[in-house]
């Protein structure tokens, strides 16, 4: 608990770091089958997305909620399906495949929708912005935390 | 109710925290028009106002002065840096109803939420694509604002 507190109230750094993508990284955690979750959103877009390459992070550890939780993700889907379509309208099919998540226990959705040309151009995950402890007290998360535990 | 969202926008122009009653001495957020809208179609219709009212509009966790989510943050910075600082911000935080019914709005499932004239944009995602590859300073010229960074870029030539 003590390090999630301290991660939230470090100084927020400029968001001159937000400006462009970075490198790709590994979420410390590595995929695990029990977390019901992170496979139900795995198994959602790659049905309805058929998607060249796809990610799901796990970024729960960065907010303020306990250990272990299912709240906070960060997708990252290639697929042809995103052909001509505008930013938004990718977000809404990634938001439409994963309606029931995002309406029951997961409380934040980062997503990176790309063409496979756009993958191909710039294969990089973007990073979260830092965690500013919105979550901590909040009780709309208490009860998504509560469904993803049921 | 007009009123209050005008007085909403220039409380936030000054950097307060919006949803400020006019009046209210101790300065202390207050879902004010969330007591007025007891029903869900009335956070509809007004919703449907808010979006409206101003050019540039965020519903987000906490205030631009005092963000309280590292996403409604990141909007909050790019507007900045794009030199918008006029612009009205709701914090959910302070209003379950208006963060339910944002979401319903919307019809998007998360917060942060921008609106440029009325229209939907998407959340700080998209925002931050937008800001990376040029495209917000061109919305925001069809908004009839200048971003700074094409002012800088200008004086820089």
């Amino acid at each position: 608990m003590l390090p999630s507190v301290l991660r939230c109230t470090r100084p927020i750094p400029t968001c001159l770091a937000l400006a462009r993508p970075l490198a790709h990284f590994r979420t410390h955690m590595d995929p695990d089958p029990s977390r019901p979750v992170e496979k139900a959103i795995r198994t959602k877009l790659t049905s309805s997305l058929k998607p060249d390459h796809l990610e799901v992070h796990n970024e729960s550890h960065m907010h303020a909620v306990p250990p272990g939780s299912e709240s906070h993700f960060r997708v990252l889907v290639v697929s042809s399906r995103f052909d001509g379509l505008p930013l938004i309208q990718r977000h809404r099919l990634v938001n439409e495949a994963l309606k029931e998540e995002l309406s029951s226990c997961v409380h934040a959705l980062a997503i990176q929708a790309k063409t496979p040309e756009q993958w191909g151009r710039n294969p990089s995950l973007a990073k979260s912005p830092p965690c500013m402890g919105g979550s901590r007290g909040d009780h709309t998360v208490e009860e998504k935390l509560r469904t993803g535990r049921e | 109710m007009n009123n209050l969202i005008r007085s909403t926008a220039r409380c936030l122009r000054s950097g307060a925290a919006v949803y400020n009653v006019p009046g209210r001495a101790d300065g202390r957020v207050w879902s004010a028009p969330a007591r007025f809208l007891c029903a869900a179609a009335d956070i509809q219709k007004d919703l449907g106002e808010m979006v409206k009212k101003d050019k540039v509009v965020v519903f987000m966790k906490g205030t631009p002065a005092q963000p309280m989510c590292g996403f409604s943050n990141a909007v909050v910075q790019i507007l900045r840096m794009h030199g918008v600082d006029d612009y009205a911000a709701y914090n959910v935080l302070e209003d379950q109803d208006l963060r339910q019914g944002v979401k319903d709005f919307s019809n998007w499932p998360t917060i942060p939420q921008v609106y440029f004239n009325g229209e939907f944009v998407g959340g700080c995602d998209i925002l931050l694509q937008m800001h990376q590859n040029g495209d917000l300073v061109d919305e925001l010229k069809k908004l009839g604002i200048s971003s700074a960074l094409l002012d800088a870029e200008k004086e820089s030539k």
